[in-house]
């Protein structure tokens, strides 16, 4: 088992690699930051063991500052509007300094390795499991992934996707309803199925929230979660800790 | 007035005699969630989110139904009532179609608000997704049943405060639901007076405005307060000193 803390300095902003110049592993030292907070995430990932056990493929006894891997965050999209992928985006310049405490290893908007990788530490997951491609993503992702966070309200509660699993509760209901209101009843022009059978992903029977697909170690709430949620949570992500939220500014769905 | 004395998470408090154990624990700064109780309409005890413990009782209590008595000795804040707490919150997220980020109460819902009061995150019980239909044929006002969580506020504000009493629960479990008149659409209840109580009333997005959109639910939830002490006390504001 492996000691070795993947955050290190390498991965901290410039002010908090000058508060810790020559010791890279000392306790935070709050004089040096500008933030409320007793010590800033960086100083905190610095100062915290390895929270997430390491991978067996990536032991590096005695991390150096040039060398250490920073946290390895993934984002996936599913059954969503990107909604949630663009509050991700609205940290306008936090994600400068997430840059220097993460890898973005997949992203829809950071991104553009096409297949899901190994050893992810956190993954944010937009969107609820509505077909076939959602639900072997997430099968994928669950397999090499440590921290899997249902990543705003589609994910957590299936919420505007799910609403067509109103047809699936009548009986006689299910994806035959769901695509005949679709593609027949609500057609304007030239009513018909798709035919495409394997064209596009077949849609589940039900959308599913994604913990009823795969085990989530978080849910991060909004719709979409705002910014300041998100670093809230991805700050104590980074330091190794999983957040306890809580009150209207973790937890408000909507 | 004579007054009891209990025993309130350790601390003793002293109430008047009648009170409920939830105006007792208002009264001494506990907060418990509710969502069926408001203020100005009576009680019914149907959200179960105000459960208390009573020392020798062998169940949790529904504090808004339950007396005050000399000596109780009560606790609102164990592991075991939270947990309760947080498991009918979700169950009322599970029942019904509650989409918060498309509702007309989003910001103004008290089921949205009690989510974060009792730290729900996820709900734990599978969603139900039932479809239910929107009356719409009323020309001031709607109700969505998808987003009605039977606390029957409105039930009671048409009744007590209106007098008109159009509101009723029809049916049983899965299948229980408001209906106006006898089951008619709202529309057509020659009772209804339009005053609009029952929307004051309301705790989610169910019964709302017509031109309400989305975040923008207008409500007067003191307005069932307001109606009942001005009764009570044969005063009202526009009667100078002697108003509520």
């Amino acid at each position: 088992m492996s000691s070795a803390n993947p955050l290190t300095a390498s991965s901290l902003g410039p002010a908090d690699r000058n508060a810790l110049a020559g010791e890279p592993t000392s306790a935070p030292s709050p004089a040096a930051t500008p933030e409320p907070s007793p010590s800033s995430p960086a100083d905190r990932a610095a100062a915290a063991g390895p929270f997430f056990p390491a991978p067996s493929s990536v032991s590096t006894p005695a991390p150096s500052p040039a060398a250490a891997p920073k946290l390895r965050l993934a984002t996936v999209w599913l059954a969503g509007c990107s909604g949630c992928h663009m509050s991700f985006l609205d940290l306008d310049d936090w994600l400068f300094e997430l840059a220097q405490l993460a890898d973005i290893v997949y992203s829809p908007v950071a991104s553009d390795v096409k297949t899901y990788p190994d050893h992810v530490d956190v993954c944010l997951v937009e969107g609820a499991v509505a077909n076939a491609d959602n639900l072997a993503m997430a099968r994928t992702l669950r397999e090499r992934t440590r921290v899997v966070v249902a990543f705003g309200d589609c994910a957590i509660s299936a919420h505007v996707p799910g609403l067509r699993n109103r047809l699936a509760a009548e009986p006689g209901g299910g994806v035959a309803a769901v695509l005949e209101r679709s593609y027949r009843e609500l057609a304007d022009l030239q009513p018909q199925w798709p035919g495409s059978s394997g064209l596009v992903p077949e849609l589940l029977e039900r959308v599913l929230p994604l913990h009823e697909v795969i085990a989530v170690e978080l849910w991060l709430p909004g719709c979409p979660p705002p910014a300041a949620r998100i670093r809230l949570v991805l700050e104590a992500l980074v330091c190794g800790e999983i957040p306890q939220l809580e009150g209207p500014e973790g937890l408000r769905f909507g | 007035m004579s007054v009891l004395t209990l025993t309130l998470n350790g601390s003793p408090v002293a109430v008047p005699a009648g009170s409920s154990l939830l105006e007792a624990c208002r009264a001494a700064g506990v907060d418990l969630p509710t969502l069926c109780h408001l203020e100005g309409l009576s009680p019914v005890g149907a959200c179960r989110l105000c459960l208390v413990e009573l020392e020798g009782s062998g169940r949790p209590l529904a504090a808004c139904v339950s007396e005050a008595a000399e000596g109780m000795v009560i606790r609102t804040d164990t592991p075991a009532l939270r947990l309760h707490r947080r498991m009918g919150v979700e169950l009322f997220f599970a029942e019904g179609n509650h989409l918060c980020a498309i509702c007309v109460a989003n910001g103004a819902c008290e089921l949205q608000d009690v989510a974060v009061a009792v730290g729900m995150d996820h709900s734990r019980f599978p969603y139900r997704h039932p479809l239910r239909p929107v009356d719409a044929s009323h020309p001031l006002f709607s109700l969505d049943h998808n987003r009605c969580i039977l606390c029957t506020r409105c039930l009671r504000a048409c009744d007590e405060l209106e007098g008109a009493h159009v509101w009723d629960v029809a049916e049983r479990g899965s299948h229980c639901r408001i209906v106006a008149g006898l089951d008619q659409p709202w529309g057509e209840v020659e009772a209804c007076t339009s005053c609009g109580q029952c929307v004051d009333a309301c705790p989610t997005g169910a019964l709302f405005h017509r031109d309400d959109t989305p975040g923008a639910r207008r409500v007067q939830r003191g307005r069932a307060a307001l109606l009942q002490q001005a009764r009570q006390g044969h005063g009202w504001r526009n009667q100078g000193e002697g108003g509520p």
